[in-house]
């Protein structure tokens, strides 16, 4: 007798996704997905896609969708959560989007305290444009932008997105989390819950920053990927939670 | 204009945002310009008493991507700017008109290039009119030259955006927002439109919807282009506006609008006095350009001048709308300087030979 | 002058009451059934240096509310005086605050120049603060583009609610300037 072991959560259309093999913003949609259908969100929810790998999530979230131009997600974010306030607002945005075309946004979203949740996908790396260096890739990183290597006194030092924003008062809460093993994906579906229900509950802003890997452009398997995110992202990127007002927790 | 107890005295950015108001706009984000200064100050203090909502941005991007966000909660919204706020959200604009959302922009304009100085002046023609952001696109370009108008315009602007879902501007300049004239505001009526497109939540009772503004297919783009192409022709077919002043006779049409109109209209009284057949064709949308009536004025002229605070920007579409019939003389200030009836007036004597 | 226009200017320091004069004037020609126009400088001046607006009234729609050859020239600083009173159209009137106005040198004849007294007047009445509109007052009785109950009435549409215990001062201070003795 065959049984039903898995469903595909009801927050995931059916169109196919065009990320690489490997890549883990298939996990992290997943997770935001099943969130948003497992608290009863998918009706009143409207997302804003970013310009990056992921631009195309406004064909995958099975919720009303809006395309922002590169950066301005929290801007439009906050267009729609002005007009909407009872509704469900998120963008979901890569590390260039969020931490270099579009950081004034992302601060001033989060020193407003905008009720909104934002998913922010680190993966040290322009993916869609083909690897350039980015702001949170790491020193000595070669990229096709850097091909000798990230130097401090050339791009600068990586932006720690979570730290820094940790220390605006309009921050409820900010944590850093992976996808790259089972226990670390039970966190990071932790830590997106309770960005949703602090959206909900209109405690203001949350994000959450995944640590994701990109295969392709980093130039390894996708097993060695995932070491990779462990052995070189985690000890600059630290995980666990920089600021939680709900358990009164500050910077 | 109405006379009586019922007109009020305002200024010209005033004026504009309480129309806005008036129309059912209650979403407005701006950041400070001079000189629209008075436009957002007055958002600020009204909007909360309506229920509405003011909020100053981190930028004049930014501004313009939160009215793109609450456009598409297909809510009325506008964001006020003047020229060079107006350069940084030609980005926002784009994606407006890429994504088919209505809003209103107003550009209180002045002096350029760069930081320019804050003093009147007209020199945005071509960016609004003909690239108002990168891609194959335009909005809707209102010109107002009188207080009351910008308030009328206002309410034809927000419904007509909504009408073609394109993005529509009030083209004002620094004299026009600071002045105080005498207006009555019309009787309040909101078309109520309905907007299935807007992005509101599904409830779990429509599909899904998506405001976009991408697409990746080629042939999609194009069809999609070609489909916003179509709407421009509607506008273009119905949506011209011009004002004409003592043509029917006229030898010598000064062709203006905004503020430099007023000047012209004003030389070309002082011209009649002393006997020359002068009038006035005053382009009131500046796109669609008001072709058919300048075309058919064209037919029957003998000679244009265009009046412009701007360095003779409208000349080409003034030649384009008379298939270069009629020649084109052009008399301009620029710098922020306003240019004179007696300027003007003695442009259209040495016109007419005099 | 022609009887059925009017184009002024009123100019002083910053902080005189420039504006509000301007204003209370347009507001009295709205109330005369006229058209009107109020055009302020903007910008950097505005902030502590001179200011000055332009008021048309007139019975046909107004051209240009840029005021450039003013037909009445309403003065409260001595920079503002040397700026305009050359520009002031043969025939035309002026107004001057002699209280902070020396008028040196040779005046110009074909105009009418009058000379009040203004701020002294007002320190001398109570009406601190309000010497624009004493000058008003005298202008608009001397011009009389428009009626004098359309300048008292103007003094209330202009006088911010906030302000609403002052609005006896304005009006007293308007009717001291009108039946001030040349």
């Amino acid at each position: 007798m065959r049984k039903t072991v898995y469903t595909k959560s009801k927050g995931l259309t059916d169109i196919p996704t065009h990320y690489c093999p490997g890549c883990s913003h298939g996990i992290i949609h997943k997770l935001v997905a099943e969130t948003l259908e497992e608290m009863d969100l998918l009706g009143n929810t409207v997302g804003v896609a970013p310009v990056g790998c992921a631009v195309l999530a406004y064909e995958y979230f099975n919720v009303d969708m809006v395309e922002a131009p590169h950066g301005r997600a929290p801007a439009v974010a906050t267009g729609l959560i002005r007009a909407l306030p009872d509704r469900t607002v998120f963008t979901y945005q890569g590390d260039g989007d969020l931490a270099a075309i579009g950081t004034a946004e992302t601060v001033h979203a989060a020193a407003r305290g905008e009720n909104i949740v934002i998913i922010f996908v680190n993966n040290a790396i322009y993916g869609m444009t083909g690897g350039q260096v980015a702001p949170t890739s790491l020193i000595g990183q070669v990229t096709q932008t850097s091909p000798y290597g990230r130097k401090e006194n050339h791009e600068g030092f990586p932006i720690r997105m979570c730290e820094l924003l940790s220390t605006l008062n309009g921050v409820c809460y900010a944590e850093r989390v992976a996808v790259n093993n089972v226990p670390a994906i039970k966190k990071a579906k932790k830590a997106i819950q309770k960005a949703f229900d602090n959206q909900v509950n209109k405690r203001g802003f949350s994000i959450v920053e995944v640590l994701s890997s990109c295969p392709t452009n980093w130039g390894m398997s996708p097993v060695d990927a995932m070491k990779w995110v462990d052995e070189n992202m985690v000890p600059y990127y630290p995980l666990g939670c920089f600021k939680d007002k709900t358990a009164g927790k500050e910077a | 204009m109405g006379k009586g107890a019922e007109r009020v005295l305002m200024k010209g950015n005033e004026a504009l945002a309480e129309a806005a108001i008036q129309a059912g706009c209650r979403h407005f984000f701006g950041y400070p310009i001079t000189p629209q200064t008075e436009l957002s100050a007055y958002m600020s203090r009204q909007m909360p008493k309506v229920g509405g909502i003011y909020l100053q941005a981190e930028s004049e991007i930014a501004a313009i991507n939160m009215v793109l966000g609450a456009a598409s909660a297909g809510l009325r919204v506008m964001t006020s700017s003047s020229s060079p706020g107006i350069s940084l959200k030609t980005e926002g604009i784009s994606y407006l008109a890429g994504s088919d959302l209505p809003c209103l922009i107003v550009d209180i304009m002045r002096a350029g290039p760069g930081l320019g100085g804050i003093q009147p002046a007209q020199g945005d023609y071509n960016q609004v009119t003909k690239a108002p952001g990168h891609g194959d696109f335009h909005i809707l370009v209102f010109a107002p030259s009188s207080v009351q108008e910008m308030v009328d315009l206002v309410f034809l602007a927000f419904d007509r955006a909504e009408e073609y879902r394109v993005p529509a501007m009030i083209l004002g300049d620094g004299l026009l927002g600071q002045m105080m004239e005498p207006l009555v505001f019309p009787e309040r009526k909101e078309e109520g439109r309905k907007k299935p497109w807007a992005t509101t939540g599904h409830q779990n009772s429509r599909p899904k919807n998506i405001v976009n503004s991408l697409y990746l297919k080629a042939n999609l783009l194009e069809e999609k282009n070609r489909e916003r192409q179509q709407r421009y022709e509607k506008i273009i077919e119905n949506e011209q506006r011009s004002e004409e002043y003592l043509t029917e006779d006229a030898e010598i049409v000064v062709v203006a609008y905004g503020a430099s109109a007023r000047i012209a209209r004003s030389a070309v009284n002082s011209a009649r006095e002393k006997g020359i057949k002068a009038g006035l064709f005053r382009p009131i949308t500046l796109w669609p350009y008001p072709k058919k009536a300048l075309g058919a004025l064209g037919e029957k002229v003998k000679q244009f001048l265009c009046v412009e605070m701007s360095m003779g920007q409208m000349v080409d579409d003034v030649k384009l709308s008379t298939s270069c019939k009629v020649p084109v003389a052009f008399f301009g200030r620029c710098g922020g300087i306003i240019p004179t009836p007696q300027e003007v007036l003695a442009e259209i004597e040495k016109l007419a030979g005099r | 002058m022609k009887s059925k226009d009017c184009n002024m200017i009123f100019a002083g320091f910053g902080g005189q009451g420039i504006l509000f004069s301007g204003k209370v004037m347009a507001y009295a020609g709205l109330i005369d059934d006229k058209e009107v126009s109020w055009l302020p400088s903007y910008g950097p001046e505005m902030r502590g240096g001179t200011a000055n607006c332009s008021v048309c009234i007139s019975d046909e729609p107004v051209g240009s509310p840029l005021v450039v050859a003013p037909d009445v020239l309403v003065v409260m600083n001595k920079p503002s005086y040397d700026k305009f009173i050359d520009s002031v159209v043969p025939g035309g009137k002026v107004f001057v605050d002699s209280s902070l106005v020396e008028l040196t040198g040779e005046k110009r004849k074909d105009i009418e120049i009058y000379e009040l007294p203004a701020t002294k007047l007002s320190n001398e009445e109570h009406l601190e603060g309000i010497a624009n509109m004493i000058l008003l007052g005298k202008m608009a009785d001397k011009v009389g583009i428009v009626p004098m109950e359309a300048v008292l009435k103007a003094v209330e549409k202009c006088v911010p609610a906030r302000k609403a215990h002052l609005l006896e001062h304005n009006k007293r201070a308007i009717e001291l300037g009108a039946n001030y003795a040349d």
